[in-house]
């Protein structure tokens, strides 16, 4: 599926591994959540990268412990109208101070990217066939933001905005 | 575009060029969501919520559009822009509603981008009046002009509309959301019956900060809103409302829509718990970075400066001769007028009430005739109350009778705010699909049977409020009399519950008995009006507390009696 960065579609250096497969030690790879749980002493030591994929319903604080061990988390959309991911995202940035790649995965319409961006997700998996102008727009159609996001160190004085991406 | 600046004495937030360049690239961004839609790119699915958060409905018999009438307060020339729309893209009306808006009941889908064009022309939009996200914020219509104000709503309104455009973790919340705010003793913005209400206080040393009640609503499942912090700083303002919103957005059901709104969340964690995970993120988002700067909110209440008012005496002689000498005009002053903070003037309420007309219903022509009377009488300003009326806050009491006459010239003059003929009313079967019966004629009726201005006021406060179906948008569950229409099998009939109370001191009313037909409500309403009557103690006793005192025996024996 196509990988969705800085408003373009870039190289995914990753790939999900699902339940029960072998998982590669030679290069990034996302697991489950779930499989994390059950098998989560078999990755000690490991070199290459590691990703960790959460459901909808998974919320932040479930991660919290572990998050130094994952280069990537994915949090996914059971639908684009489910917003939890929103908070996720940025849960895991504001409270827990995460640094890695965040993903948006599932489904997501270019109409959030912004949104996914400024909550602090690094990236998006699209679905095949996607429009890739849609999502270059996104970044750049809406140039006013009201209220502080992600990066922002600066206060609320600067309600009222022009934002500083596109 | 050509913009056209609003009067600028008009106690509105005044666009500057970063808010108008915000405008004209969301209006472009719906255009380029329509096309995309039309190419398929987007699915119905996809293209629906982002359709209602610019304000389109897809109603029974056509689109409806629903503009953002940020706090209810604007200016002449916006409702002149507003009468000019009706007029080109409607059949010559708008219609305002209980969330202070107003909406058009019979728009087409291709005319949508350039009514948002026209709108952007004075500064007006539909974003966010519908939708999944936090809604245009409601407050006092007597905002800035109430003599019992204490904070002036308007400019936390205004920071909150800020806010809460296009935010980027709270637009696709498990439901809608809706923020009302009262700054004054009394309540005149329901704040208890919404996700969240704010009550507006001072301390003692003079500073602003907010009484916070969570998980108001009616609906189906209506709740009274609960205290779950009674003060915040106002420096505390959008970090504690950013905590509430993280909390309902992550814990929020999602799998039942029915389910979903806030209220449900407090109701099933309980006041406590939600209340402890609320205070968690509080405390966490806490600091610089959420903290309501000084200098903003000086600067937001800049736009809300008090309009030159003259110097006036308090006592008006012209006023005292009108009212000895036209007793319909006395009754309409008695009725319709308050008490405003600055001597010499008045608060006006007109009246989109006329007996056995529609509530909340207005013409283009007398649109076009309020913008006028809000140029000439009130500094070209006017607001929209939750109960479906207009407001003129700023007039002289020297011009009431010369107002007053104009008013009444047009239909606009009815002496029944807050009376008996002041009945809210959804839209109902008549426009909504959701709807089961038909809300709009049982208005009619009801207002046609209590016309006579001289009855209503010998019944004194008594709201009607009537939902077409369980969604309760007429607020019937807060009607001291409230009118719920029901499908039985496919016939409509009106259930009837009484002891509402919409102020600060909200009750859900109870329901009475078996629903009748619409015919039968009609008379039952009379029936419970003369049995108050009957047993008030005095004039002075209110149709609800008469009710507590005697309870509903009285009412359930004279309406069903015969069966």
């Amino acid at each position: 599926m196509p990988l969705i960065e800085n408003g373009r579609i870039g190289e995914d250096a990753w790939s999900f591994v699902p339940d029960g497969e072998p998982v590669p030690n030679d290069r990034p790879v996302i697991i489950s959540f779930e499989r994390w749980q059950a098998e989560r002493d078999r990755f000690d030591g490991r070199n290459a990268k590691l990703g960790v994929r959460l459901k909808g319903g998974t919320l932040a604080g479930a991660i919290a412990a572990d998050l130094d061990r994952f280069a990537l988390v994915a949090v996914e959309f059971p639908k684009f109208r489910d917003g939890r991911g929103f908070s996720t995202a940025r849960e895991l940035r504001e409270r827990y101070g995460y640094t890695g790649e965040i993903r948006a995965v599932g489904h997501v319409i270019p109409d959030q990217y912004l949104f996914l961006v400024r909550t602090g997700f690094t990236s998006v998996e699209a679905p095949e066939g996607t429009n890739p102008e849609s999502w270059a727009n996104a970044l750049t159609e809406i140039t006013v933001a009201f209220q502080p996001s992600l990066d922002d160190t600066a206060p609320l004085s600067l309600l009222r905005r022009k934002l500083g991406v596109g | 575009m050509n913009h056209i600046a609003p009067g600028a004495r008009a106690g509105i937030y005044h666009y500057d060029e970063i808010d108008r360049r915000f405008v004209a690239e969301r209006v472009e961004q719906f255009r380029k969501q329509v096309d995309r839609r039309l190419s398929g790119e987007l699915t119905e699915e996809e293209f629906k919520p982002i359709r209602l958060m610019n304000g389109l409905y897809l109603q029974l018999h056509a689109y409806m559009l629903r503009i953002a009438v940020p706090y209810g307060v604007m200016s002449a020339t916006q409702l002149r822009k507003l009468s000019e729309i009706g007029r080109v893209y409607d059949k010559g009306y708008g219609h305002f509603t209980t969330r202070q808006n107003l909406q058009y009941n019979w728009i087409k889908l291709e005319d949508t981008p350039a009514i948002l064009n026209a709108l952007a022309e004075v500064d007006m939009h539909a974003l966010q009046t519908s939708g999944n996200c936090v809604r245009n914020v409601t407050t006092d219509p007597f905002v800035g002009a109430a003599k019992d104000e204490v904070v002036d709503g308007r400019v936390y309104a205004e920071i909150l509309r800020q806010w809460t455009t296009m935010h980027p973790e709270f637009t696709y919340l498990p439901r809608k959301f809706k923020i009302a705010i009262s700054g004054a003793a009394s309540d005149r913005a329901a704040v208890r019956i919404h996700d969240v209400g704010l009550l507006a206080r001072r301390n003692d040393q003079g500073e602003a900060g907010f009484s916070f009640y969570v998980g108001g609503g009616l609906g189906r499942s209506p709740f009274v809103g609960k205290l779950v912090r009674d003060w915040v700083a106002e420096e505390d303002f959008l970090a504690y409302l950013e905590a509430i919103l993280r909390v309902y957005n992550q814990y929020g059901r999602r799998d039942n829509i029915y389910k979903a709104r806030i209220k449900i969340l407090v109701h099933e964690l309980g006041l406590e718990t939600f209340t402890a995970e609320v205070e968690e993120e509080f405390a966490r988002l806490r600091g610089p970075k959420y903290r309501l700067d000084k200098g903003i909110v000086e600067g937001i209440r800049h736009h809300f400066a008090p309009p030159p008012f003259e110097e006036l005496p308090d006592h008006s002689e012209a006023l005292e001769r009108a009212k000895a000498s036209d007793p319909a005009f006395a009754n309409w002053l008695a009725v319709n007028v308050a008490e405003h903070k600055a001597p010499g003037y008045a608060i006006a309420t007109i009246s989109l009430k006329p007996a056995g007309g529609i509530p909340g219903d207005a013409t283009c022509d007398q649109m076009d005739l309020v913008a006028d009377l809000a140029e000439r009488y009130s500094f070209g300003e006017l607001r929209v109350t939750h109960v479906q009326n207009l407001v003129l806050a700023h007039v002289k009491k020297d011009e009431l009778y010369d107002l007053w006459k104009q008013l009444d010239a047009a239909e606009l003059g009815s002496a029944n705010a807050g009376l008996i003929g002041d009945i809210i009313a959804c839209p109902g079967l008549d426009y909504c699909a959701l709807a089961n019966a038909r809300s709009i004629p049982l208005a009619q009726a009801i207002s046609a049977r209590f016309a006579d201005p001289v009855r209503q006021r010998t019944i004194g406060e008594l709201g009607i409020k009537i939902s077409g179906c369980i969604n309760a948008c007429g607020h019937h569950h807060v009607g001291a009399i409230g009118i719920l229409g029901v499908d039985k099998k496919g016939t409509e009939y009106y259930q009837i519950t009484v002891g509402g109370d919409a102020t600060l001191t909200t009750a859900i009313g109870d329901i009475l008995g078996p629903s009748v037909t619409e015919t039968e409500a009609v008379d039952a309403i009379e029936a419970i009006v003369d049995v108050y009557l009957a047993n008030r103690s005095d004039e002075g006793e209110r149709f609800v507390d008469t009710l507590r005192r005697v309870g509903h025996a009285p009412f359930k024996e004279r309406i069903y009696a015969a069966d």
